[in-house]
C-alpha cells in the first residue's frame, strides 16, 4: 500500500491558476460557476451564500467546488469568493433529483488559505423536507446540526451560508 | 479539535487546526467531522477531454510569453498520479500554479516587493496519459516572505491541484525541492505528519534532465480514494 501525498493549503493566490477568467487573468478556464447555461434551462436555479470565519467575517479568498450527480446529470462547477463585493459564491445549476436512496443534494468542497485540508459539506433543499427526514446521510448527523446542511429557498434561489466555526458551525464530513 | 480514528485516511494529512500556521485558527472547523461510511464511494465528477487542453497549457515557459522568454532556471516536472495501490490514474486533470523565479505571484493581491516577469504567468494544466503520467515545463520558483511570523519565508514550491477518480481523491498540495533549508522552518510543510511529509519533496531526476536545456524533477502524487481495496494499514 502507498501512503497518500498529504494535502496543503490552496493559499491566497490560487485565482490565476484555478479560476483565471473569473478574476480577469489571461488564461482559459474550464469550469466556472455555471454548471448549466441558465438561458437554456427553464428549471435553472441559483445556489448562493457566503463563507464565515470564526470572527464571523466573510472569507474573501475561498474557492468552492460544486459536485452534483443524481443518476441523470453529472455536473461540476467552481468559483472563488473574491470577485463579488459581498464575497458571495453564486452557482447556476438545476436542482438535482433524488437518486432513489435519499433526498436530493449537492456536495461542496471548500478550499482556502488557513485550510491545510479542504472541507466537504452537502447542500440539501428546504422544499424537500419529507425526503430530508429519511435521508440516510442526514440521519447520521446529530439532529441539532442538520439544519446547517439545508439551503433556504426564495423563489428560484437557494441560500446556503457556511460557518467554519461558532454556534451555527456547518457540518463537514470526514474523508473516508 | 477533530477526533482522529487510528488508520483513518485523514491521519496521513495535516490536522485541520495547526496553530503554528496562524490562519488555521479562525478557519478550521471546531466540531468533530461527521463520518458517514460510503458517502464518498460514488465515482463521479468532471469528465475531462483531451480536446480541451491547449498546446502550451503544460508549458509555463511558453504560455505567458509576451515579447521574450521568462527569466530563471528552466525545469521539467513530471510524475505519476496513482491510487493507494500504485495504479496510475489516466486522463485526470492536473493543475499547477506558482510564483516566478523572483518569488512573486502574478496574483493582484501579492504585494511582495519582487519583480513580476512580463513573460511568465505561472499557471498550467495537463491531463495524465494512459499510465497516469503528467509532465510540465516551467521555471523554478523563488522563495518568498509571508506574514505568518517574524522572518517567515515559504520554501520554493509549486502548487498542485489534482482530481483522481472520485470526490474523496481530490487533492490540493504543494511540491517542494530536495535540500531546501527553509523546509525546517515552514509550518505549512511541517503541518503534514512525519509519515507523509517527505512525499511532497520532489526527487532530482538526472535521467529526465534535458541536456543544455532544463533540469528534471520527479514528483509522484498518490491520491486518497477507495478503489479495489480498502485502506486498512496504518
Ligand atoms: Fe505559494
Amino acid at each position: 500500500m502507498k501512503l497518500p501525498t498529504p494535502s496543503q493549503t490552496v493559499g491566497p493566490f490560487f485565482a490565476y491558476g484555478l479560476t483565471p477568467q473569473q478574476y480577469g487573468y489571461d488564461f482559459s478556464q474550464w469550469y466556472n460557476n455555471k454548471l448549466i447555461d441558465p438561458q437554456q434551462h427553464d428549471d435553472s436555479i441559483i445556489i448562493t451564500g457566503r463563507v464565515f470565519d470564526g470572527n464571523h467575517d466573510t472569507v474573501p479568498d475561498a474557492m468552492i467546488e460544486l459536485w452534483q450527480r443524481d443518476g441523470e446529470c453529472n455536473l461540476f462547477g467552481r468559483v472563488g469568493t473574491g470577485t463579488d463585493p459581498d464575497h458571495r459564491f453564486i452557482f447556476h445549476t438545476i436542482k438535482p433529483r433524488t437518486d432513489g436512496t435519499g433526498a436530493p443534494f449537492v456536495t461542496l468542497i471548500l478550499f482556502m488559505r488557513g485550510q491545510l485540508l479542504h472541507s466537504y459539506t452537502r447542500i440539501y433543499f428546504e422544499d424537500e423536507s419529507d425526503l430530508n427526514k429519511s435521508d440516510p446521510v442526514l440521519l447520521n448527523v446529530p439532529e441539532s446540526r442538520r439544519e446547517t446542511l439545508v439551503a433556504r429557498k426564495q423563489g428560484s434561489k437557494y441560500f446556503f451560508d457556511i460557518y467554519m466555526q461558532g454556534p451555527n458551525e456547518t457540518v463537514f464530513f470526514e474523508i473516508c | 479539535m477533530n477526533k482522529k480514528k487510528a488508520g483513518g485516511i485523514e491521519s496521513f494529512h495535516p490536522p485541520r487546526l495547526y496553530p503554528d500556521y496562524k490562519s488555521t485558527v479562525l478557519r478550521a472547523p471546531h466540531r468533530p467531522l461527521i463520518l458517514v461510511p460510503g458517502i464518498f464511494d460514488d465515482a463521479y465528477g468532471p469528465v475531462f477531454g483531451e480536446s480541451e487542453v491547449g498546446p502550451d497549457d503544460h508549458d509555463l515557459t511558453k504560455n505567458g510569453r509576451r515579447d521574450g522568454e521568462p527569466l530563471g532556471e528552466r525545469m521539467i516536472v513530471h510524475g505519476k498520479v496513482m491510487d493507494l495501490n500504485g495504479k496510475g490514474i489516466p486522463n485526470t486533470l492536473v493543475e499547477l500554479w506558482q510564483a516566478n523565479s523572483a518569488g512573486r505571484y502574478i496574483h493582484k493581491v501579492d504585494q511582495h516587493d519582487a519583480p513580476l516577469d512580463p513573460n511568465f504567468l505561472g499557471a498550467g494544466r495537463c491531463l495524465t496519459d494512459q499510465e497516469g503520467c503528467y509532465l510540465f515545463y516551467t521555471i523554478k520558483p523563488g522563495a518568498y516572505p509571508w506574514g505568518n511570523h517574524y522572518n517567515a519565508w515559504r520554501p520554493q514550491h509549486l502548487h498542485f491541484s489534482v482530481f483522481g477518480r472520485n470526490i474523496s481523491s481530490r487533492l490540493v498540495t504543494q511540491m517542494y525541492f530536495p535540500g531546501d533549508p527553509l523546509l525546517l522552518y515552514d509550518p505549512i510543510y511541517e503541518s503534514a505528519p512525519e509519515t507523509t511529509r517527505h512525499l511532497m519533496v520532489a526527487d532530482f531526476d538526472l535521467d529526465r534532465t534535458e541536456p543544455m536545456f532544463a533540469l528534471g524533477y520527479k514528483f509522484d502524487i498518490v491520491l486518497n480514494g477507495r478503489n479495489e481495496s480498502r485502506f486498512e494499514n496504518r
